[in-house]
Order: C-alpha cells, then sequence, then structure tokens
C-alpha cells in the first residue's frame, strides 16, 4: 500500500462525499416550480441576477442565503404569471442596476456596449492609413552614385571569383 | 550617407513605446487611489444600494421583536422627527462590534431595530448582554421585509428623515468617526423645530 494510491483512493472517497452535498447546497429540489417551464424560466432569470453577497455569482450558483431568498421570490412572482421585464424591474428597483449581472442599455453604459464596435473601428481606421500611407509613399531609394555602381561591381566580381 | 541621419518618425516611435509605460502609470494610480479610498471609508466597492436614497421607505409590517412593538410603514410615514432604523442579528459579529456605538447615540437619536433572519428568543437574549438602544424592534425572521428594503446583510443602518423618506444609507458597521462626520450633522440638518 503506498501513499500515492492512498491519496487517490482518499480523493475518490472525498468526491463521493461531497458531491451530492455540493448539488444539493445550490439546488434544492423543494425549491423548483412543479411546471417544468416555469422552472426553466425562473432560472433564466435567475442567472441574470447578481448574488449581493457572492457578488460573482449569479443568484442561482450562490448557496448564500440571501441569493436563496431572491430564488425563492423570483419563483414566486413566476409562479404570479409576472413576466421577466417585471420581475427584473422588480429586483432593479431594490438593489439598482448593480442586481444586473448583464448591465442595461442606457445612455450611462453607451461608452461600455459600444467599446467593442469602436474599438473595431479604431483598429480599422489605423490600419486604412497605414497602408494608403505606405502605398501613396513607396519606399524608393535614390539611384546609386558612380562611385557606388563601381564599388558594387567590384564586390559581385569578388565574389564570382569566390570558389 | 542617409543611414546616418535619424528617420524623421523616431521621436513618433518613441512616443508610441511610452504610451503603455503611461497607459500603466495611469492604471496604477486610479488602483491606489481605490486602495487608500477603501482604507480611509471614502470609497466602497461593497456599497451597493444607492437607489433606495431619497426613496420613501419601502410597504412593510413588522411582528413584535420582544421586547418592544413592531412597526410599519405606516409609522416610518407619520414621522416628524429623524429615526435611525438598523438592521442587525444576534449571529451577525459585525452587528456586536457596532452595538456599543450604537448606545452612545441612545440619547441623541430614536432607533428602531429590525432583527433580520433571527429567532426572537436570540435577538431578545443578544439585546439583554449587548445592552438595548432601540424603542421599537420588529422581526423579519424570513428576510422578506430586509429584501424590500434593499440589504445584502447585516448589520445595514438608514436614516429615516421626516415623512418616511430615506435619507442615508449604510452597509457597514457604524464607527464614532460615521457617526461624527456624516451622521449627526445630517440629524441636525433635518430636525425639524
Amino acid at each position: 500500500m503506498n501513499m500515492r494510491r492512498f491519496l487517490a483512493a482518499s480523493c475518490v472517497g472525498f468526491s463521493l462525499i461531497a458531491a451530492p452535498a455540493l448539488v444539493l447546497a445550490v439546488d434544492d429540489p423543494m425549491e423548483m416550480l412543479p411546471n417544468p417551464k416555469d422552472e426553466a424560466r425562473a432560472e433564466a432569470i435567475g442567472s441574470q441576477l447578481r448574488c449581493l453577497v457572492c457578488q460573482n455569482e449569479s443568484i442561482e450558483d450562490s448557496s448564500a442565503g440571501l441569493a436563496r431568498d431572491l430564488r425563492r421570490v423570483v419563483r414566486e412572482h413566476v409562479a404570479k404569471g409576472e413576466n421577466n421585464q417585471q420581475i427584473m424591474d422588480w429586483m432593479v428597483n431594490r438593489y439598482g442596476n448593480f442586481i444586473r449581472l448583464k448591465p442595461a442599455f442606457s445612455f450611462s453604459t453607451l461608452l461600455l456596449w459600444c467599446m467593442p464596435v469602436l474599438t473595431l473601428l479604431l483598429g480599422l481606421a489605423s490600419a486604412f492609413i497605414f497602408y494608403r500611407r505606405r502605398a501613396a509613399a513607396p519606399p524608393s531609394p535614390p539611384p546609386l552614385t558612380e562611385e557606388e555602381k563601381n564599388r558594387l561591381a567590384q564586390l559581385t566580381k569578388d565574389k564570382d571569383n569566390a570558389p | 550617407m542617409s543611414n546616418s541621419e535619424t528617420p524623421p518618425n523616431a521621436s513618433r516611435r518613441r512616443l508610441l513605446m511610452a504610451l503603455p509605460l503611461a497607459g500603466a502609470g495611469v492604471v496604477g494610480v486610479a488602483f491606489w487611489k481605490m486602495l487608500s479610498g477603501m482604507e480611509h471609508g471614502s470609497f466602497n466597492p461593497h456599497d451597493i444600494n444607492a437607489p433606495v436614497l431619497n426613496r420613501p421607505v419601502p410597504d412593510f409590517t413588522l411582528p413584535d421583536q420582544p421586547p418592544m412593538q413592531g412597526f410599519n410603514t405606516q409609522d416610518l410615514r407619520n414621522l416628524t422627527q429623524p429615526v435611525l432604523v438598523n438592521f442587525f442579528a444576534s449571529w451577525c459579529i459585525p452587528c456586536l462590534a457596532e452595538m456599543p456605538t450604537l448606545m452612545t447615540l441612545k440619547d441623541k437619536l430614536t432607533m428602531w431595530g429590525i432583527a433580520y433572519k433571527d429567532r426572537p428568543e436570540n435577538a431578545e437574549n443578544f439585546l439583554k448582554h449587548s445592552g438595548n438602544p432601540f424603542s421599537r424592534l420588529g422581526s423579519d425572521h424570513e428576510g422578506r421585509v430586509g429584501i424590500e428594503w434593499g440589504i445584502s446583510g447585516v448589520p445595514e443602518t438608514f436614516l429615516i428623515g421626516p415623512g418616511g423618506v430615506i435619507r442615508w444609507h449604510t452597509a457597514a458597521p457604524l464607527t464614532d468617526d460615521i457617526l461624527n462626520q456624516t451622521l449627526l450633522p445630517l440629524v441636525e440638518k433635518l430636525k425639524t423645530p
């Protein structure tokens, strides 16, 4: 029985014990809505809402108490038949735009949303200017002087004579 | 010979090479400002719910949290003097840490407490040990009223002006600095003679 085998066995053992616990912590089947269509919609909304406790996770991913409460709120509103926009507005009204994982398109986020297009345009424009300038002014070195011609002839002659 | 002359765009090339350095410098200064702001408390990236500011208090009704009487939206709307609303819980260490600060405030400002996601008997015990600065107490056992107020944890504190309008909010434990520099001057301004 070597050390490596023992480690491997304990890894497998740990994941067998831990995996179901992790899954249950995040997704308690008791929270789910009976109608699979409603449940799918609630999950779609929840995955767009930031958990205010673990701020880079959605409320669907987080196991924080507040995330669980907010999941329940979303499901209540879905069960009441509210549309996605109404539920999102309800959340933004209480927690501000910060709760949206995907920022809304508005005047203050205009620069954010347009940045990829702006960067692409900037790159295209600079490439265009660069290539046009190069085409307009092709690098044409001045013709060789008499002295240079002689030197070149000398050099090529030397090379021809080389073994 | 043309090789010994400096090419006309050498200075421009040097400028382009300086650009990444300058960019890194600007980003560095910005990070430094943010970090020092976090240290002094002037910048808090976790302070997320500004939307409640200058809005009327949300709709809610809180049952009594012993040993005090609960309260609801209408009670806050009927106010003629500022009131501090504090969310706390017996399981929350920062709440315990800010209790002495709240106790010093007891004679200067009316305070109403909300026990957030806490068993009433635990919250009552907590106040027995830490002292009770509150004149009314509601129990938000399910945490649903907290969501209506847009809180993300405890402690969170709201200053309610006359008429039930939220005038100030913090998601951090109260300190003497916050009281003296921000909260108490604001309370003086909101007080009606």
